[in-house]
């Protein structure tokens, strides 16, 4: 199937477009302005300061390139420590749910149990439900628990709510894969750990790639959650300290923009060093039929 | 092999970790949701029982705009598919036709869907300043000057303004979707009909469009049941304010349990976005299944 797209590329560029090409690239290129020019301008006035901004230069080239606005950030603002947590946060959630996902989706497609199909089934039930709907119970269980400002009432939530799409998409990929291999790795006297960790486990990275992706954009972007659950400075992930920066930096719209793009710069690398694999775990995660 | 993968043990290990914090975080959460929906709380005082009438307060009688964060809600899914979709749709067309720089265009499209909702509100909200963002300085220097407007703090634009935002950074999630549905129609028919001398509207609109339903109607599931979770940007933006004008059923269930201590009212809140999120897609997929007879 694959082939077979990329032959028809070839074929249609070399058979020319029939519609008015020029009317065409000039709709798509103005839409790519619509929507890359805001961040543009984010750049451009996370390197001014308020004078240059207020007097006219708006929009402009900054006549200075202020890289002093970044230095303010992150050593006078919380920024760094902001970042930290997330990446902390990120990572230990990314750890977690790729354990959990792949030994449960193993245990769904491989091990024999009677309860096999409708733990999937439990478990997939998740994709239904918005998590607007657990805020509060989960928001009285932390707090009961004393776990409420910690970076455990954070993963927590993250890990458990990325399980639903994960175990649905390695599911799907385990069983796209010939038990052969773990069949005679068994016949050589692997337990059932070893054929797991040492078979299973490396023929699943492509899926776990994709989970590991999906996983990182929705807990490194999540809001709700992080602005509930944490309230101290020390704590604070970057979705929420971002948000009150316009308070700390009163209306210093250059240390402020320099704060947006710290907060952006981590996801546009990933998204320019993986895009199509990214792209991919997007339209994994939707197409769930 | 047949043993080995009958290991009680390792059954265990493997799938009760997840079952057990799935069940806590999740499953749990909704009943106890349902409990407190039927409850007069603050959280510190007593719980007093109130059967329904939290249900009740939310369409009868109410004072805090619930009816009317319903209805925001409704606009922003209604806009999203007659307005979000079709673009996406254009998009994802032209691009599966094989056009040159078709990577580079879907990469920058797709550039928004990835970034943090609070960068894209902070920024949004730079925009709209009223003296000096991108818009208004732009309608000034077209000489537009008197419709310049403090767009997030004027109760008659506020929404519209954060309903741009919105649709904006999601036009590219479905364009990717619909691409790739779009990508995998089988070259052969278009060759066929190309020999028919069919044109490429003609060939949009009878072969790739009715093919690609099954997304369709995924993505029109995903903006509605989108649009009635929305929360981020709007709360980012404008907080529900100015006046509740922005308002939608999540970010005035947030107000209502964090800064009113309404917590069982809130709570019906959240059950009602359930159920609206749960009766729209079965609906949406009754009526798309209905007429899938190509």
């Amino acid at each position: 199937m694959k082939n077979n797209n990329a032959s028809v590329i070839q074929k249609d560029r070399s058979r020319k477009i029939r519609f008015p090409s020029l009317l065409l690239y000039l709709f798509l290129g103005i839409y790519a302005i619509i929507q890359v020019y805001p961040l543009i301008w984010l750049f451009l006035f996370s390197f001014k300061n308020n004078n240059e901004i207020f007097g006219g230069n708006a929009m402009g080239i900054p006549q200075v390139w202020r890289i002093s606005n970044y230095l303010t950030v992150l050593t006078s603002g919380n920024v760094a420590v902001y970042l930290m947590n997330s990446v902390i946060v990120t990572a230990v959630t990314i750890l977690i749910s790729t354990i959990l996902i792949t030994t449960s989706a193993y245990s769904i497609v491989r091990l024999h149990w009677k309860m096999s199909k409708v733990f999937l089934t439990y478990i997939l039930l998740g994709l239904m439900v918005p998590i607007h709907a657990t805020l509060l119970p989960l928001f009285i269980i932390l707090r009961n628990l004393n776990l409420l400002n910690s970076y455990l009432s954070l993963i927590l939530p993250y890990v458990v709510f990325a399980l639903p799409m994960g175990v649905f998409i390695m599911v799907g990929f385990l069983k796209s894969i010939p038990k052969e291999l773990e069949e005679s790795a068994c016949l050589d006297g692997c337990g059932i750990y070893k054929t797991f960790y040492y078979i299973v486990v490396p023929l699943l990275k492509p899926a776990i790639a994709t989970v590991a992706i999906f996983t990182f954009l929705s807990s490194w972007n999540e809001l709700m959650f992080a602005n509930t659950f944490i309230n101290s400075e020390r704590l604070k992930t970057l979705t929420v300290g971002i948000m009150s920066l316009s308070g700390q930096q009163g209306t210093q719209w250059g240390s402020i923009g320099a704060g947006l793009v710290i907060a952006t710069v981590p996801t546009l690398l990933i998204y320019f060093l993986l895009s199509d694999q990214l792209q991919k775990s997007m339209i994994a995660g939707a197409v769930k039929g | 092999m047949e043993k080995l993968m009958k290991d009680k043990k390792a059954i265990f290990l493997f799938a009760f970790p997840t079952f057990l914090l799935f069940t806590v975080i999740v499953v749990l959460p909704i009943f106890f949701s349902l409990y407190y929906s039927t409850l007069q709380w603050d959280g510190f005082s007593k719980a007093i029982s109130v059967g329904f009438s939290n249900y009740v307060n939310l369409f009868v009688n109410n004072t805090d705009g619930f009816s009317q964060s319903v209805i925001n809600s409704l606009i922003l899914a209604l806009i999203s598919v007659c307005i979000q979709l079709p673009i996406s749709l254009l998009l994802a067309i032209i691009l599966s036709r094989g056009i040159k720089k078709e990577r580079f265009f879907r990469t920058v499209y797709f550039i928004p869907v990835i970034i943090s909702t609070v960068v894209i509100g902070q920024l949004w909200m730079k925009i709209y300043n009223e003296d000096y963002g991108i818009l208004n300085t732009v309608l000034r220097s077209l000489g537009l000057g008197s419709l310049a407007n403090s767009w997030l703090a004027n109760p008659s634009t506020a929404l519209g303004s954060v309903f741009v935002a919105m649709l904006w950074q999601y036009v590219g999630y479905h364009m990717l979707l619909m691409y790739a549905s779009a990508k995998s129609i089988s070259p052969d028919i278009y060759e066929a009909a190309r020999i028919d001398g069919a044109s490429e509207a003609k060939m949009a609109f009878r072969i790739t469009i009715p093919l690609m339903k099954p997304i369709l109607s995924v993505c029109v599931v995903f903006a509605v049941t989108g649009s009635f979770k929305a929360f981020d940007l709007i709360y980012v933006m404008t907080g529900g304010g100015p006046m509740h004008s922005t308002d939608v059923p999540t970010t005035l269930m947030y107000t209502t349990i964090f800064s009113r201590y309404q917590y069982g009212y809130g709570s019906a809140m959240a059950i009602f976005i359930i159920i609206e999120c749960l009766v729209c897609t079965v609906i949406i997929q009754k009526l798309f299944s209905k007429n899938a007879d190509y």
